[in-house]
């Protein structure tokens, strides 16, 4: 059982790192504390393998500390650190049975017979893998297999995290939910640190607690689902948390307007405010098209923009608009009017982000 | 070792092991790493030490060799070289060898592709009993058919030609040949196929343009062992030929003088007929690794 | 394999292969056949003689013995080729240039002619001008594979050793090589030892190229000839004298037509029984296989 904190933690894959690009990892700061499930999500490239293979001590990172329970482990080998790893591949040992498959880790150490045979037993039966005990491991199936490999870390009572790397990779679309669901049991049953590195945001939501999104070798923000998709903190949050992303207007304070290219924005005396105090010229408001308020029929205070397409998804529609030059998605519920060529907006201000250099600044509103 | 930022999660996870391993080589006692580097180069002396002992005879005279025993030329000579290379019934030898073993390279692999083919791709009558047919053919002993040949041959008017010596290897280098080749082709999705043919290809083109690029190592590792198997077999070469396409195998038991065996140009041939297989080697050293696996791992 | 197209054209694109071979496989074997259950004269004399050749064969004590010397010469070189093979796979280099190096000089052997070898381990075994025979000698051991048949028998399995141990190192080899690096993480995670990294992962992963490996090797050693002929030429008396020289002695220093066609039969027999063995057990692996996949 431990707690993983990350201090002033950066890798580089080169000798003579010189530029930030260099940097697989940019320095920084993070805890994992005993017994979350947590999901490192991110598209690919961005650092989160790295990150990965730096907690399981694999690599040994350029700078920085990695702290097993207040512990430097930084140089201590995966087998010294007491982790378990279940990796993308399923790694079984083919010519071994399953309850040989499970047994292993703790024959390896000396366990007494005994207690292996009830060990065994008892995580077997968590992974409802007690019918096949006494089946070759070699003729499971790709998601009994992945099973297998978690529950060699479960087996053992000194394991301090299991790393998840990309688990569901090879399984079957139609059996990844029921995996999901019974590594989110286990997590409430063992107590145990789990993190779950992925690049799908929905495998990320419905595993974890907390999610760390990573983006060009660091983490830009660590929150429950809601919190990524609520509010976002950084642009980059915005667009790869959601389906579709968030909405970004590039906006600028012209003539006492808040303005978006040639379009005058229509918006609360806040957002007003909060645009003219700051600093900077890279300034965006975000809106997820979810918040976008569209209706049929001009209302007070809206926005008149064009149609440009309708995605009928069922239970709700993806509606491409066109503000002026800027394209703008919005999500209508079914039970709501489709505004047919024009369609006129508002933004709720309690809904709106303004991003001053790619980091969201809070707006105050009632 | 190459450090470059890998883009990849394959690529990190590849980084990651190759940066273990090296620490934990660096971290392994010292007593170790040179057992395991002395078990080695042990190994490679035991290799090395009987085809230095050949060259080292190669570049002796005769006298040298049948006087005192001696660890390195004393009095180095080129004499068998230059023998071998000028004398036509010595380095014809090495043309006839290796004309046939090209004409067998030739010939098995052109039709085992397309064999090869059959066999991945379909079920047909008798497939399973075929190709058990032709494994058997791997294991005929050369020495069986060695009376057989030589009549047939003699016969149809073949004896003592390049091609009759290239077809009677294809005894055992066509089922070699087609049982490596099924091995890589099984390798290959059968997508491939269908698509290739849905975008319009013929057979022959689709196999030309796309397959055969597809299997390219597949193709030079099973040209490796056709090579390996003709050039090394004898039995059959020297029964098959007399004096017009003699292989340099048959060619060196003529050394066996009136003055006895002449060692030294016995040595300086058996040297020659390693190099072209170290040529060879050379060349496919990158494939050898993943190429001996013969598509079955 | 399962979901291979059931077609029967398939074999035009058999037929090329299927005529060379037959004409190189089928014609001689009927010829020996043919020779087998007849005795021969001259061209135009020929009785027929049913299984008199065979009984003739299977009850003669030189071939007996000779069969028996070629079991004991393939099953001792297999029993030391195969451990030392997967060894030496084990501790070849893996990275750089070191890996191109041993990979070169490892392979060298099986690209020399057959005769060669002999005539190459003919001169190193030597007394007199031979490093190995000469080293023995003043060492004090009377070595003499003319006269001595174990000294004799020794050098051959030596020089079988030095010629095809690489075969089954460079399969371990590849063998290895295709085996995911999370298999080893995952080993060290449970904390195996080096050995049951070797028992549950490496050896496994080897189960079809030593397949394959001790096949060739089996065959092999089973039709050897070229090698013992240069260097014992069969002696001290008969004592390496194995099945392939055996039968060529017959049938082309004897011209025993009859008696070396039954002969050749029953040998091929052997090894077709092996090879049939070899091929069920690999057959079966394969299914394994595909039960894993699906």
């Amino acid at each position: 059982m431990a707690e993983i904190t990350l201090k002033g933690l950066a890798h580089s894959y080169l000798p003579q790192p010189t530029s930030p690009g260099d940097y697989a990892i940019r320095e920084m700061d993070h805890v994992w504390q005993q017994g979350g499930a947590y999901a490192l999500l991110g598209p690919s490239g961005c650092g989160k393998s790295t990150l990965l293979n730096i907690i399981s001590g694999l690599l040994e990172p350029s700078s920085g500390e990695v702290l097993f329970d207040g512990e430097r482990v930084n140089s201590l080998p995966p087998e010294a650190r007491n982790i378990a790893q279940v990796f993308q591949f399923p790694v079984v040992y083919d010519t071994m049975t399953v309850y040989d498959n499970l047994a292993f880790p703790l024959r390896n150490v000396g366990t007494p017979a005994g207690r292996v045979h009830e060990r065994v037993l008892e995580v077997a039966d968590v992974l409802e893998l007690t019918a096949q005990l006494k089946r070759k491991a070699k003729n499971l199936t790709a998601d009994e297999k992945q099973k297998v490999s978690m529950g060699r870390g479960l087996v053992r009572d000194d394991v301090s995290a299991i790393l998840f790397d990309e688990p569901l990779t090879v399984i079957d679309p139609q059996l990844k939910w029921k995996l999901r669901r019974k590594l989110k049991e286990i997590h409430r049953r063992f107590n145990i640190t789990m993190v779950y590195v992925t690049h799908d945001q929905l495998e990320a939501s419905t595993f974890a607690d907390k999610i760390a999104v990573m983006y060009e070798g660091q983490v830009v923000q660590f929150g429950t689902p809601r919190e990524l998709f609520e509010a976002p903190n950084h642009t980059f949050v915005g667009y790869f948390i959601g389906s579709p992303g968030m909405n970004f207007l590039e906006v600028a304070l012209r003539d006492g307007r808040v303005v978006s290219g040639a379009v005058s924005l229509s918006v609360a005396p806040a957002v007003h405010r909060a645009v003219a105090e700051a600093r900077s010229t890279n300034l965006k408001l975000g809106i997820r098209p979810e918040f976008v308020e569209v209706h049929p029929a001009p209302v007070e205070d809206a926005m008149e923009a064009r149609v440009e397409d309708v995605q009928d998804l069922g239970t709700y529609a993806i509606v491409q608009l066109r503000l002026g030059e800027i394209a703008l998605k919005a999500r209508v519920e079914e039970d709501e009017p489709l505004p047919e060529e024009r369609a006129w907006l508002r933004f709720p201000v309690e809904r709106l982000g303004l991003y001053v250099d790619e980091f969201r600044v809070e707006i105050p509103h009632e | 070792m190459t450090r470059s930022m890998p883009t990849t999660p394959d690529a990190v996870r590849k980084q990651a092991a190759a940066a273990d391993a090296r620490r934990r080589r660096e971290a392994r006692p010292v007593s170790r790493q040179w057992r395991r580097r002395g078990l080695m180069a042990a190994y490679i002396l035991f290799v090395l030490l009987p085809i230095y002992w050949l060259l080292n005879m190669s570049f002796q005279s005769n006298s040298e060799i049948l006087g005192a025993l001696t660890l390195w030329p004393q009095d180095f000579t080129l004499e068998h070289y230059t023998r071998i290379l000028t004398d036509s019934s010595w380095y014809m030898g090495y043309v006839n060898s290796i004309a046939y073993v090209v004409m067998n390279m030739l010939i098995s692999i052109s039709v085992a592709l397309p064999a090869a083919y059959a066999f991945s791709r379909y079920r047909f009558i008798g497939d399973k009993h075929l190709f058990f047919w032709l494994l058997t053919n791997l294991m005929a002993p050369p020495a069986v058919f060695l009376l057989p040949y030589f009549q047939l041959y003699y016969t149809v008017g073949l004896f003592d030609t390049h091609v009759a010596v290239a077809l009677a290897h294809c005894l055992f280098n066509i089922p070699l040949a087609v049982w490596i080749l099924e091995g890589f082709m099984s390798g290959v999705p059968k997508e491939i196929d269908e698509t290739a043919f849905i975008d319009g290809y013929s057979f022959p083109r689709f196999f030309v343009k796309i397959f055969i690029p597809m299997i390219s190592s597949g193709i030079g590792v099973t040209l490796f062992f056709l090579f390996m198997f003709s050039w090394v077999e004898l039995l059959l070469a020297s029964t098959l030929t007399s004096t017009g396409a003699q292989p340099i195998g048959s060619v060196m038991t003529q050394t066996k003088g009136a003055s006895g065996i002449d060692w030294g140009t016995l040595s300086a041939a058996g040297v020659l007929t390693i190099l072209p297989g170290i040529i060879v080697v050379y060349f496919v050293r990158n494939h050898i690794a993943k190429g001996f696996a013969l598509g079955r791992t | 394999m399962n979901d291979k197209l059931y077609n029967n054209r398939a074999w035009w694109l058999i037929l090329p292969m299927l005529l060379l071979v037959a004409f190189s496989a089928i014609i001689p074997l009927m010829t020996v056949v043919n020779y087998s259950v007849q005795d021969v004269f001259d061209a135009h004399t020929r009785f027929f003689t049913g299984t008199e050749w065979f009984r003739e064969t299977l009850n003669d004590p030189a071939l007996q013995a000779a069969l028996l010397r070629q079991f004991a010469f393939s099953l001792t070189v297999l029993a030391i080729e195969v451990p030392l093979g997967i060894s030496i796979a084990l501790l070849m280099p893996r990275k750089g240039w070191q890996a191109s190096a041993v990979l070169i000089l490892v392979t060298m052997p099986l690209l020399i002619p057959w005769n060669v070898v002999g005539s190459i381990w003919q001169i190193f075994t030597r007394g007199d001008i031979g490093l190995m025979g000469w080293g023995l000698r003043e060492l004090g051991y009377g070595y003499n594979i003319t006269r001595s048949a174990a000294d004799a028998w020794g050098t051959i399995i030596l020089m079988d050793v030095w010629h095809w141990t690489p075969l089954i190192a460079l399969l371990c080899y590849s063998g290895l090589r295709a085996i995911p690096d999370a298999y080893y993480q995952a080993a060290r995670i449970d904390r195996a030892s080096r050995w049951a990294v070797f028992r549950y992962i490496q050896l496994p992963k080897l189960t079809n190229v030593l397949v394959i490996g001790v096949l060739l090797r089996f065959m092999h050693s089973f039709m050897i000839y070229a090698e013992p002929f240069v260097l014992t030429g069969g002696g001290p008396g008969s004592s390496t004298t194995f099945l392939s020289q055996t039968l060529t002695t017959m049938a082309i220093g004897q011209q025993d037509l009859g008696p070396s066609a039954a002969f050749s039969i029953i040998y091929f027999l052997i090894i077709l029984l092996v090879c049939w063995i070899f091929y069920t057990a690999i057959m079966n692996l394969q299914k394994d296989k595909q039960n894993k996949g699906a």
